[in-house]
Parts: C-alpha cells; structure tokens; sequence
C-alpha cells in the first residue's frame, strides 16, 4: 500500500536539513507521496526506514532503461509516468521505436533494412528524429544459430539497442550470447517458459516482457518473475486488434497510477507491425504513443510512415504547460539585404519554423521578426491579445529594424489581416502587406507580391 | 490461482447530448437516412464502463467550385467530379462518406465573391445528388456567411442540415436562421476550453435546443499544433462527461483542412528525401491527426481523401469491437 506524505514524514530524519534541495522534511514526503522526487535524494534517511519507504518511492510505472556502450551508442527510456492525461502534467518518456528484422530473412536484405533505418534522420523544428534501436524476431521452425547470427549482423550495422524476441529458450539464449556483455531487451517470458527467461534475465543483467494475453495472466506472471529477483519488466498484454489494445493499455495505465497496483506497474510494449492490414500500421503506432506504450515494435522501414510518426510522438510528449517557443528578435534569413522584406510572425516554435523552413528553403532573403507571443501560434495568440498590433509595433521598434532596412514594409500573416489598420496607426511610417495565411503559400507570394 | 485483477472503472454524472443529422421524407427532409452521434457516458471506446452509444462518423468535403488551392493529388483524385458540387457529391457518397462537408468558398470561379444564389443552388444540387445528411460550412467571413446562409436555410427548410461555421461574430444571425427553418449549427471556437464554453453559453442563450448544437473545438494538425487540440479535446469531454452541461455538444473537427493546408501532405517537390513518398506520407497525415483526434472525442471528422476515409473507417470499426 502506498503511504501518506504524514506517514512517510514519520519515517524521515526531521532534521530539516535541506539536503534534498526543498526546504523541510514535511515538504519532501509530500514530494515522495506524489511520487515527484526520489528517495535517494535523501542522503540521511535510515536502513530501516528506507525498506518500509521503498515502496512509496518507487514510481507508478517502473523506469526501465535500455542501453548500448561505445561509439553510436543510445539510450531509452521508459515508464515513471505520472498522469493518464498529458494535460494533467505530462507525459514523460517518449516511447521507444524498434524496427523489426525477422531472422528467416536473408542477412543482405537484413542488412540493407538496417543500414537504411540506422542512417535515418529527419528534422522537425530543429530537431533531428531518428528511430531509437531494433528488435530481432525468431520465426519458426525455430534454430538458435540462425537467430545468433542475424543478431551479430544487427549489432555489426548498429550500436543501437536491441529486443531480442523468441520464447524458445535455446534460442533466446543463443541471441543473448551473440552480443554478451549486453543487456538488450527480452522479449519474452509466458506462463509456459518464464524460469528459464527469468535465468537468462538474471545473467544478462537484462529487462524481461512478459507477455500475456490478459490482466489477470500478467499479473500473475510479473509477481512470479518479481518473486525471481527480476525487477525491471516490460508488459506485453498481446491485443493486437485497436480497440483491445486501447483498452487493455487504457486499465493498465489506470491500475497502475490510480490503484497503485504493482504487479502492473510498467511500461507495455506494442506490435504495430503485427496489424493484419499493413496500412494499419500506421494508425496502430499512433494509437500506441497517444495511450500509453512504452515501446513500440515496427515492421516495414517507410519513411513516409516513419516522419509523421516520429513527429506525433514530439507532440503528444511535449509539455503542456511549456509550449516549445524561440527567443523572440529579428532573424536573418538568407542573408537579407536592406531592400528585402520584412516578415513578421509569432514565437510559436512551429510557427517559426513552418516559416523560417519556407523563406530559406526557397533561397529567398528576408529579415523574420519574431514577436513574444507567449509561445502562441498566430490565430491562438491573436485570439488571447498576446499577438496584437501593439506587440508588433513593439518588436518592430526594439528590433531596430527600421534602421536596418531601407525600404520600410511589413508583411503581417493572412490570418490576422483585421490588424492592419491599427498597424498602420502604430507603425505610421511603416506599408503594411498581409501576406498568406499558411506559411507553405510564403514563397510565391514573396515572389509575385513583393 | 492468478490474482483476479480488479478493473477500474469511472463512472460520470454526465454524458454527451445525442444529436441527429439530416431529415428523412417522414421527417420533413429529403434525405435517405439520418445520422446520429453523441450520447456517450464514458470515455471513447471504453465499452467495459458502457457500450459506446453512437460511432464517430466520418465525413467527406467537397466545394462549390473546383479549389485550385487544394493540393494536385487531390484535386487529380476527384479529377472531373470535383469541377460540380453534385458530381463531387455523388463521388464522395460513392467513396463511403457517412456525411457530406459542403464548404462554400469566398469567391466564385469567376473571381467574384459567391452570391446567395449561387450558394443555394450548390446545396440544392448537391441535396438532389446525395441522400446523405449534409453540413454546409460558409467561407468563415462573418458577414458574408450570413448573407449566405441564411437564404441557404430558407431553401432548404426541414432538412437539419448543419449550418456552419459559428463564431463569437456571427452566431446570431445563423442560430436565428437554423431554428426558424429547422436545422443544426456547427460552432466554432479556437482551441480555447473556456472559449468554446463562452461560446456554447451564448448560442443556448438564444434558445436553441441542446440537440441541434455541434461544437468544432478546433485543431492544428500533425506537426502544427495537433497537442492543443487534442488536449482541449480531452478536457471538454472530460468536462462533459463530469457533468459541465456547456461542454456536452458532440465535438466536430476538420483534420482533412488543416493536414491538407500541412506542407507534408501538400507539397511533393522540394522537400527533403527522409519524408518519403509523397501519397502516402499526405494520407498517414490526414489519417493519423484523424484517428488521435477520434480517440481525444472527435464524433465527427471531416476529410479530404478517400483513402484516409478508409483507414479511418476501418479503424473505428476495430475500436467499436
């Protein structure tokens, strides 16, 4: 049972020292109790005290941290998750992106899918998105040097981290020692196999799935794996189909946060790839990052599927409560000359970019003043009066814009054309230009309106 | 003996108003069905708290003229259909649309603003075209909506068409004009929870019923904003289902707008090569904005392509198992 912030406090040294960085004992087990600190942020409390408060430490859903060393190497992490609604808090961890290789594929075209996944980058609001490791699948009839030999290759073309998928035993164990000294992911442990795949997780120091196909079968499964010694595991609650997955990973969620229920508290891992219809892989990954997977295990390598992917995960994970914004001042786009365009537009970090990406990408200069809008997009912050004419006439004066340019023309977003006059009252020595309203429509009207 | 693991179930005092598109001959309308949504009493597809009651539909757009602002792959998809509002209509039935979007555009194909007759003769054809029930979105020009809608509600009195878009400008005179001839409005408010409450106060002020009301609580699509709208979603059906009688409109959202207007689904030169292939790269994106948006609330969504219509079709149906 997880216990109070007055229960915990009772545990504490009640010193008041500060060490933990908050300014009483009080407040730190309040702190414990929510499950917004550590416990190891508390360099004095007793061994006693410690077992009986570790069970109040340990988050909702269990951090599991998969990682490679040398040179390309990676790290994922999942679970500590705190809320079932990112508007509550946030969501935490993004989930990690596997791509799955089969070992009954030829090791060229292994290799190849690899090569190409690994080299894979693409930006998004000057972020580089790449996808975070790979899963190796054995397929039947099953033959453990077949799997050690497509996991070597893996390994050879990526220093990314890896699921190692097979519930036969001889051949998981032949996986794991073709990259000993790793502790990738097991994946995974059934009502049928789960000692030997406990063993194996023991001696590889790695987390284990555990994989059944209902609540009750999980929770069973994980409290005989804990019972092992085997602390760090995945859930597999294998529901393929949309509508038992968002369910199934919808209670074990609620279970988990709300019910404080250990046996499943951690993250899940989902299986896209495994969609019956390939143009549901897609939507089956999307749903996984909206609720609540951890890990996500994708099959075909298509960058047109990969980018939107990537970037729902970006949006669903960022802060509510920090909108992503740029420092707001003049930027100069193209190296602009004093006879080339002013635009201007919000702080907004995708407003900026969708903008800045357009005008650059296009090769035209152009100075891009960017006005303090809060972090709001054009339409949502002209409707909240933090991006109104008096603002622009503000960034427009301490930018010192006008003394850059000589011909003094501003050109404002299609959406807030209702602003032009009040601008042209603010700026009077400024010709105010609206522009489009979409920044992908930017470059052909530079080009034909200016 | 495994653990019997206790599922946790939420249970709301409120629930979401059921609202009926479109009218049958009995019902005073000409349309061959009706459909409805709403009525939940639980999160979307949480069907162990409570069956879910009416499955999100999914609707297509068309325009009164063909839209060369559109993006090429889809204006070569409809190719002739989209040139006329009732071949484009029939297409788009035939491409499994449950409801029909006509957006009015601000100006006609001769570059002149669109007049109220030629608006009313677009809905018309498309009402003879089409037994589906149907919404029709004006240009969003306050102004210019009223002095089209409200002859296109005249014309087409009984039929519970959805007249949209209303917003804090305008909403008099298109909710005055939806009761006086027996229609549905569509209110629109910029991803704002309390705006969209502001909003629904003022429109119930003026005595619509409830079950004539949709709310568009508005959305950015993937990559421009989709989190605020998502997020809005969630904590007005969240609202709703708490029992906040301002939030308990079925929610409408134009994910098909907003990812077509996305340079990632409108634009297949010049972008760089980790996008992928152009088609596909544009339906994952009208596709994925739709199925979060479903799964954050969305009872109606308005699309573009028909290929998104399917892989948003068949994903409800998954969900509704």
């Amino acid at each position: 049972m997880p216990l109070s912030g007055i229960q915990i406090y009772k545990l504490l040294p009640k010193t008041n020292c500060k060490d933990c960085g908050l300014p009483t004992c009080l407040a730190f087990a309040m702190k414990l109790a929510a499950k917004q600190i550590e416990l190891a942020a508390c360099p004095h409390v007793k061994a006693d005290a410690k077992a009986q408060l570790a069970d109040a430490a340990e988050p909702p859903v269990r951090l599991i941290t998969l990682k490679t060393g040398g040179a390309g190497a990676r790290e994922v992490k999942s679970g500590n998750e705190t809320v079932l609604f990112r508007h509550e808090k946030s969501f935490i961890n993004k989930p990690g992106m596997f791509l799955r290789v089969r070992d009954d594929d030829p090791i060229a075209s292994i290799q190849a899918k690899v090569a190409a996944a690994e080299a894979y980058t693409v930006r998004y609001v000057g972020i580089d998105l790449t996808l975070d490791g790979f899963a190796v699948q054995a397929t039947a009839p099953f033959d453990p040097a077949r799997f050690a030999n497509v996991v070597s290759a893996v390994r050879a073309s990526s220093k990314r981290p890896l699921i190692l998928i097979a519930r036969d035993v001889a051949v998981m164990t032949a996986g794991l020692r073709a990259i000993d000294g790793e502790s990738p992911l097991i994946h995974g442990a059934d009502a049928s196999n789960w000692e030997a795949m406990a063993g194996l997780a023991k001696q590889h120091h790695a987390p284990l799935v555990a994989c059944a196909d209902s609540l009750d079968g999980l929770a069973d499964l994980t409290g005989k794996l804990k019972a092992k010694g085997i602390d760090d595991l995945v859930l597999d609650p294998v529901s393929r189909q949309l509508g038992a997955a968002l369910t199934r990973q919808t209670q074990i969620r609620r279970l988990a946060l709300k019910k404080d229920f250990r046996p499943l508290g951690y993250p899940i891992i989902a299986f896209p790839g495994d969609a019956t219809d390939p143009t549901q892989e897609a939507v089956q990954a999307a749903q996984a990052i909206t609720k609540y997977a951890g890990f996500i295990v994708l099959e075909r390598f298509a960058p047109e599927m990969i980018y939107p992917l990537l970037v729902l995960r970006e949006n669903i994970y960022t802060d509510p409560q920090k909108p992503i914004q740029v420092l707001p001042g003049l930027y100069e786009i193209n190296n602009p000359k004093p006879t080339d365009p002013v635009l201007v537009t919000t702080n907004f970090s995708i407003t900026y970019f969708s903008v800045a990406n357009e005008v650059e990408g296009a090769g035209l200069p152009a100075w891009l003043l960017i006005v303090d809008a809060e972090g709001m997009s054009v339409l949502t912050g002209w409707a909240a009066g933090k991006f109104d004419a008096e603002r622009i006439a503000k960034a427009v004066k301490e930018s010192g814009i006008a003394n850059k340019v000589t011909k003094h023309r501003l050109v404002v977003p299609g959406h807030v054309a209702v602003l032009s006059g009040e601008l042209e009252e603010e700026l009077p020595t400024w010709e105010i230009r609206v522009g489009p309203r979409e920044a992908v429509d930017l470059p052909a009207f530079m080009k034909q309106a200016l | 003996m495994p653990p019997q693991v206790e599922i946790p179930k939420d249970s709301w005092s409120g629930s979401v108003t059921t609202v009926t598109l479109g009218a049958t001959a009995a019902e005073g309308g000409t349309r061959s069905h009706t459909v409805t949504v709403g009525g939940h009493k639980s999160l979307p597809f949480m069907h162990f708290e409570q069956k879910m009651s009416h499955r999100p539909v999914v609707a297509l757009e068309i325009k009164d003229h063909r839209p060369e602002d559109w993006s090429p792959l889809l204006l070569e998809l409809w190719g002739q259909a989209a040139n006329d509002p009732a071949s484009w209509a029939k297409a788009a039935e035939q491409a499994g649309a449950e409801l029909l979007v006509l957006s009015l555009s601000q100006t006609g194909s001769d570059g002149n603003p669109t007049t109220p007759e030629t608006a009313v003769a677009a809905v018309q054809s498309v009402l003879k075209a089409s037994g589906l029930p149907l919404l029709v979105f004006a240009p969003g020009q306050a102004e210019l909506d009223n002095t089209l809608l409200v002859p296109v509600a005249e014309a087409t009195r009984g039929e519970r068409l959805v007249l949209g878009i209303c917003e804090d400008k305008n909403y008099r005179t298109i909710v005055a004009t939806a009761m006086a001839n027996d229609h549905l409005i569509s209110t629109r408010t910029p991803m704002d929870v309390n705006l969209a409450k502001q909003l629904n106060i003022l429109v119930r002020d003026m005595g619509i019923p409830t079950d004539r009301i949709l709310m568009d609580p508005t959305t950015g699509a993937l990559g421009y904003g989709i989190e605020y709208g998502y997020s809005v979603m969630e904590r007005l059906r969240l609202a709703a289902l708490q029992g906040d009688g301002n939030t308990q409109s079925p929610m409408i959202v134009t994910p098909g707008a907003e990812a077509w207007k996305a340079k990632e689904a409108k634009i297949g030169h010049d972008v760089p090569a980790s996008w992928g292939d152009w088609k596909e790269r544009a339906i994952n994106w009208e596709t994925l904005t739709a199925v979060a948006l479903i799964e954050s609330g969305a009872d109606i969504v308005v699309l573009r392509h028909p290929e998104s219509l399917r892989r948003v079709r068949a994903a409800i149906d998954e969900l509704m198992i």
